[in-house]
């Protein structure tokens, strides 16, 4: 009873039966074999499973992969442009925004989303923005504090000039 | 976890999918946005053995005013409400109630139908449409028929819906001049349902005085509740202070809680009052 | 000795460096156990009890045999013929791996589907069909002490419930104290059940070749070497070939140090099915069957002066550690260091008592952000301290002046016999005060409160005890809890670095790195990290209790200095002089008073491959075990301002400042992580968290949508701030941080939010504080909004 589905993630197609039950975040991580989208709960709680769907953050995790037939989703993996970081990803990296790294993806998808939608977010936007997200490492003070670098880094669009290159490990600021 | 297997189908207009829905009849549960759905599929809550996916009907995600009416299309999405300027100038109950449904990204694909068809006594919308006397829109084998809100939630979980009905719109009537709302909503935490909350909308006349009085009360009851006595209180006088009292003693006394590990009955009771105190002020400000 | 944060000497310590680690996690490269996918691997689901208590009569598999896809279903009995059906527990009992007989609490493993696919595991689990016949639960610790209460565990040779007693300190002297004071306060206190809830739940992939008679286990685990001995003696493979592999873990906080039931299962799957088996716990699974937290039922007295000068401490704990007595502490100490909870006060005399109790819960007793047990030795005394203010209507912060362990004690051994090796209390106290503004703000409470508002001030000045430890104390199951590093430097001068830790968001890449660096003049891109994987790594215990800075952080010094012992006589080669005319000037062997001739780590280890001096070993590599002489004792002054809502009872944070103490600092930034994530933690322990059961022994808590952890709208603002007071006995003066903000912040909290009520008459509120609690003190005294 499989159904042939296709999905275009960070802009490559991905065609697949599958069984009506696989959930997106299944297919995201296993036919597409991006598994740098994380799952953490069973209630739509965490938000580790967090990917752009249509320009909206959604959790992954409750969403069927039938659903999203024909959808353009975006996956952390998508964020770093021909090796050169995403602003929100320099921003966490610079602002300590991240410990073990599991809720990561989900924040950065999130808060991306945020950003698009509001380029300059107050503190208390960010925080609501991202309350669909857990994190149980960081206290959430430095992730809220890399978004709105991120903002700044956007709006600067010193994002592009600034960058350090990945796998640098020289001082922050 | 994994839900129990199932057989899916996405019918792509309103009669395909009350045709499949009259085929399946039980065996069939309707999914648009599936934020309570999905989870209760992976606990196996429950195991619909047709999923009805009304996600790709076109034309169902409209909002707009229209004949007296604010009408909410059956796949408008929280987070559609929530960042709607419609909604934000003129429905503040609506817009009160979109900025604390679940957790923003739950907002993103969970719809105001949904909820509303889900009938969970904790439901947000379900007690800000009371509040608003909303009217619903069923789609069925004979036509359309339009039911009020509070005939619509029958019980926990249960609404008027036959097995092969489809709700189609939330109607609002358009308030008239004059007309203030609140949501106030105690959670734990975002996105968990509410300890207790109340919605409030009201309208006043030139003399300031209440013409129209709209209380819902959510998660404290096994239905979503309307405090009669308390809007009753309201009609024909001034929201001062007094009055405010008065309808919010009333609408403690309405509700029906039962303790659980968000609060006591006693607890929830006294917070209706809290709640209905500040939403009234709010609405009257 | 003291001193606030500046700028470090160093070149490389105490430097905010940058995650080495993060790019990967940054690009969703981060590779987790759920990631890893084998070839041929099957998966595994776990049937798990519905009941507290119950026999089992019967279990059915041919319903899920019949399922399409499911390779084998296992019960208890098919364990017990393998002789795996019990398996030892960290702390000297045993524990069921699959239910034999009967369950002891609800979700309990009572057998295990491996499938070709997710899908069917869990279908075929679904389908498995067990009788139970229910028998009386115990729920109350203390109804399981009652002597008409029924015995959990038949299994044991001693009918009771009770499990062990344990005493520490002088009972006699504490008694007398008691009996000649001037003041007493009592309370009882509970710290509820909490849970770790890592945001990755536990799992393993147990790869088990028959022709090699070799496992492979890649496993969430926060101490790997552990696990393999472990394995090699309860599954009885020779140990070398065992080898255990721990992928990136998102996030511990002692969820991921036990070994738990479904790793064997897993492991005799593979065995069976001669496939690769996958098995990743639910959340519910994680929450209701994984290692707890806590749940000390605690009564504290105080014995004092009328001056408020403390002289005794007595405490008496009932302890609740579920069906079995899992919980993971060193083997001398049944109830961790609990015994610290004389905190940072001179008492004279103390003594405590803990009885561990059986009742029909899930098994645990872990840190969860603390090292064994401090926390609730520390909320304890904390809350007491500020109860004996109240009785003596002294200010809090006056209070533990009057009895703070001055710096001239240092070091000050502890009527329960710990020698703390350092401290400046005093300073650290006024500097906390000072910079919240500690006058001022009791000014506000008093107007504020001389108007109706509620508002409250609390104050918790912690002493931790972490770094376990000296070897000669600290054993778990007999392996001694020393730790290890091993260092490689390549001909080219670049170095890795393989340590027994196993990090879990704790920046041990970067933070090592930094050490190792520091230590043999390089640059910390130089210089690569690697931990988790057996084969590999040297033999450590792990990352847990606050202890990979203070043990394998000092083994990576002493390692490097081991290293650079060599390098001299390579350098006294090279410059063509002796070993002593040589001096390490920022980072580099130079010829005393000729700075000009001098070479660098990078020389040094190209001549170590290419030009050894003559009777010389070639290449540069150490091993170093480091086995502390004694603990590290990181302090701090945590201060919470509270606001209170009168008609919810709400209690909103205002302002949190937390100064700690951790000796010196290798990276601030790291540290500052850490604080905010522990203090978030206790933020919800405070607030949120307790697991709670029915008196059928449901677990009502068994997901995150009754399992409170806070976003990042109910999370306070921090504030954050440092004294340095090294150890004098760490190679570098550090002491270890990650979990002092857990062990110090939740008696802040407490201690806030009982100081804006106390003139209503409250002494003590239970945590978690919900806004029901103080709705009803607010009612009760005539509040309303």
């Amino acid at each position: 009873m499989g159904h042939r589905i296709a999905v275009t993630i960070n802009g490559q197609r991905y065609e697949a039966e599958v069984e009506p039950r696989l959930l997106l975040v299944h297919f995201i991580r296993e036919v597409a074999g991006l598994t740098g989208t994380h799952i953490g709960c069973d209630t739509t709680s965490c938000g580790a499973c967090t990917v752009i769907l249509n320009g909206k953050p959604i959790k992954s995790c409750t969403m069927f992969a039938v659903q999203a037939d024909g959808c353009e989703i975006r996956t952390v993996e998508g964020l770093a442009q021909n090796g050169e970081l995403h602003p929100i990803q320099k921003a966490f990296w610079e602002c300590h925004g991240l410990q073990c790294g599991y809720c990561t993806p989900g924040m950065l998808m999130a808060g991306v989303a945020l950003l698009e939608r509001n380029p300059n977010p107050t503190e208390e936007e960010v925080r609501r923005a991202i309350s669909g997200n857990l994190c149980r490492c960081t206290g959430y003070q430095n992730i809220v504090k890399s978004i709105l670098r991120a903002a700044e880094m956007m709006r600067e669009g010193a994002g592009v000039a600034s960058g350090s290159p990945v796998g640098s490990g020289s001082p922050a600021q | 976890m994994i839900p129990a297997a199932f057989e899916y189908v996405a019918p792509r207009s309103v009669a395909e999918a009350v045709a499949l829905l009259r085929q399946h009849s039980y065996d069939a549960k309707v999914i648009a946005g599936g934020q309570s759905l999905i989870p209760m599929m992976r606990f196996r809550m429950a195991q619909p053995r047709v999923l009805v996916d009304i996600g790709r009907i076109p034309g169902l995600d409209y909002l707009r005013e229209e004949d007296g009416f604010l009408r909410i299309g059956a796949l408008v999405r929280h987070a559609t409400m929530e960042h709607s300027p419609l909604i934000q100038e003129r429905y503040p109950l609506l817009a009160a109630t979109a900025r604390v449904v679940a957790d923003p990204l739950v907002r993103n694909l969970g719809t105001v139908a949904g909820s509303l068809v889900h009938a969970d006594p904790a439901g947000d919308w379900a007690a800000a449409l009371m509040a608003a006397r909303a009217q619903v829109v069923a789609a069925g084998p004979d036509g359309e028929r339009v039911i009020g809100i509070d005939d619509f939630l029958v019980d926990t979980f249960t609404t008027a819906l036959e097995p092969d009905e489809l709700v189609v719109e939330v109607r609002v009537p358009i308030p008239g001049p004059r007309t203030g709302g609140d949501y106030q909503k105690i959670e734990r935490k975002v996105g968990d349902f509410a300890t207790a909350a109340v919605a409030v909308q009201v309208t006043l006349d030139e003399a300031g005085r209440c013409q129209q009085a709209g209380i819902g009360l959510c998660a404290v009851g096994p239905i979503t509740l309307r405090a009669t006595a308390a809007e009753e209180a309201l009609v024909g006088q001034p929201l001062d202070e007094a009055t405010i009292r008065k309808a919010a003693a009333l609408a403690a006394e309405a509700a029906q809680p039962t303790s659980d590990l968000r609060g006591s009955a006693e607890y929830k009771r006294d917070m209706v009052r809290v709640l209905t105190l500040r939403a009234l002020r709010n609405a009257a400000a | 000795m003291s001193a606030t944060l500046t700028e470090s000497p160093h070149r490389v310590l105490g430097q905010p460096i940058k995650r080495k680690e993060d790019p990967r996690f940054l690009t969703g490269q981060g590779r987790y156990l759920d990631d890893i996918k084998l070839p041929n691997m099957a998966y595994m689901a776990i049937v798990r009890s519905p009941y507290a208590h119950a026999r089992i009569v019967s279990i059915n598999k041919e319903p899920a045999l019949a399922v399409p896809g499911v390779l084998a279903v296992i019960t208890g009995e098919d364990l017990e013929k393998l002789g795996l059906a019990w398996m030892p527990t960290l702390n000297g009992d045993q524990q069921m791996v699959l239910a034999v007989g009967k369950v002891l609490f609800q979700y309990q493993e009572v057998a295990a589907v491996i499938a070709t696919s997710r899908e069917a595991a869990y279908d075929g689990a679904a389908a498995v069909e067990v009788e139970y016949d229910p028998l009386p639960v115990v729920v109350d610790p203390f109804k399981a002490l009652e002597p008409d209460a029924p015995i959990l565990r038949e299994d044991r040779k001693e009918k009771t419930n009770h499990i062990w007693r344990w005493e520490s300190g002088d009972k006699a002297a504490t008694d007398k104290a008691f009996a000649e004071a001037e003041v007493v306060i009592k309370e009882k206190i509970r710290f509820p059940r909490v849970h770790p809830a890592p945001l990755e739940p536990c799992g393993c992939i147990a790869d088990y070749n028959r022709t090699k008679n070799h496992l492979t286990l890649y496993v969430t685990s926060q101490a790997p070497h552990a696990y393999r001995t472990v394995l090699a003696m309860v599954a009885k493979l020779p140990e070398h070939q065992i080898r255990v592999i721990s992928p990136d873990v998102g996030g511990g906080f002692g969820n991921k140090v036990p070994v738990y039931p479904g790793y064997v299962v897993a492991v005799v799957g593979s065995m069976l099915t001669g496939r690769p088996v996958k098995w990743v716990e639910t959340r519910t699974e994680n929450l209701a069957s994984t290692h707890f937290a806590r749940d000390y039922h605690m009564t504290v007295e105080i014995a004092a002066t009328r001056e408020g000068q403390v002289k005794a401490l007595r405490v008496h704990t009932v302890a609740d550690h579920g069906a079995f007595d899992a919980q993971a502490v060193p083997s001398k100490w049944p109830a961790g260091l609990f015994n610290i909870c004389t905190g940072s006060y001179t008492f004279e005399a103390a003594h405590v008592v803990v009885d561990a109790v059986y009742t029909n819960k899930a098994p645990g007793g872990v840190a969860h952000r603390c090292s064994f047990r401090v926390t609730e030795a520390s909320y304890l005394i904390e809350r007491a301290m500020d109860i004996l203010a109240q009785e003596l209507k002294m200010d809090p912060a006056e209070l533990r002046r009057k009895n703070l362990i001055p710096a001239d004690k240092f070091p000050w051994k502890s009527p329960t016999g710990w020698v703390y090796d350092s401290g400046n209390y005093h300073h650290t106290l006024d500097y906390a005060l000072n910079l919240i503004g500690y006058k001022e703000l009791r000014k506000e409470q008093a107007e504020k409160r001389a108007r109706g508002e509620l508002m409250g001030i609390g104050i918790s000045f912690f002493t931790e005890i972490v770094g376990a430890g000296p070897s000669k104390h600290f054993d778990i199951l007999g392996i001694k809890m020393f730790d290890s590093a091993e260092i490689r430097v390549h001909p080219t001068g670049k170095a890795i670095v393989r340590l027994g830790t196993r990090h879990q968001g704790q920046g041990h890449e970067t933070t090592y790195a930094q050490i190792v660096a520091e230590e043999l003049g390089l640059s910390p891109d130089d210089v690569l990290v690697e931990e988790g994987d057996t084969d590999t790594a040297p033999y450590g215990l792990g990352t847990y209790a606050s202890r990979s800075t203070p043990t394998s952080g000092a083994a990576a010094a002493m390692c490097a200095r081991r290293i650079r012992e060599k390098a001299r006589k390579i350098a006294a080669h090279l410059l063509e002089c002796g070993e002593h005319d040589l001096e390490w000037v920022d980072g580099r062997f130079q010829v005393k008073g000729a700075p000009h001739q001098s070479v660098t780590m990078q020389q040094i280890a190209f001549a170590a491959y290419t030009n050894p001096p003559p009777g010389l070993e070639p290449g540069l590599e150490a091993t170093f075990y480091y086995d502390p002489p004694n603990l590290t004792f990181p302090y701090g002054c945590y201060i919470a301002v509270v606001d209170i809502d009168k008609g919810t009872g709400e209690v909103k944070v205002r302002r949190f400042l937390a100064v700690d103490d951790c000796g010196t600092i290798i990276n601030p930034m790291i540290v500052q992580g850490q604080v905010h994530g522990g203090l978030t933690e206790g933020f919800a322990i405070a607030f949120m968290q307790d697991i709670v059961f029915d008196e059928n022994g449901n677990n009502l808590v068994t997901n995150f949508t009754e399992y409170m952890l806070p976003t990042a709208v109910e999370t306070p603002r921090w504030e954050t701030a440092h004294t340095v007071t090294p150890s004098p006995h760490h190679p570098l003066g550090a002491k270890g941080v990650g979990e002092s903000p857990n062990v110090g912040s939740p008696a802040a909290f407490v201690n806030a939010v009982v100081d804006a009520l106390s003139h209503l008459g409250v002494r003590h509120i239970d945590m978690p504080i919900t806004r029901e609690k103080v709705w009803r003190i607010l009612r009760n005294a005539g509040i309303d909004e």
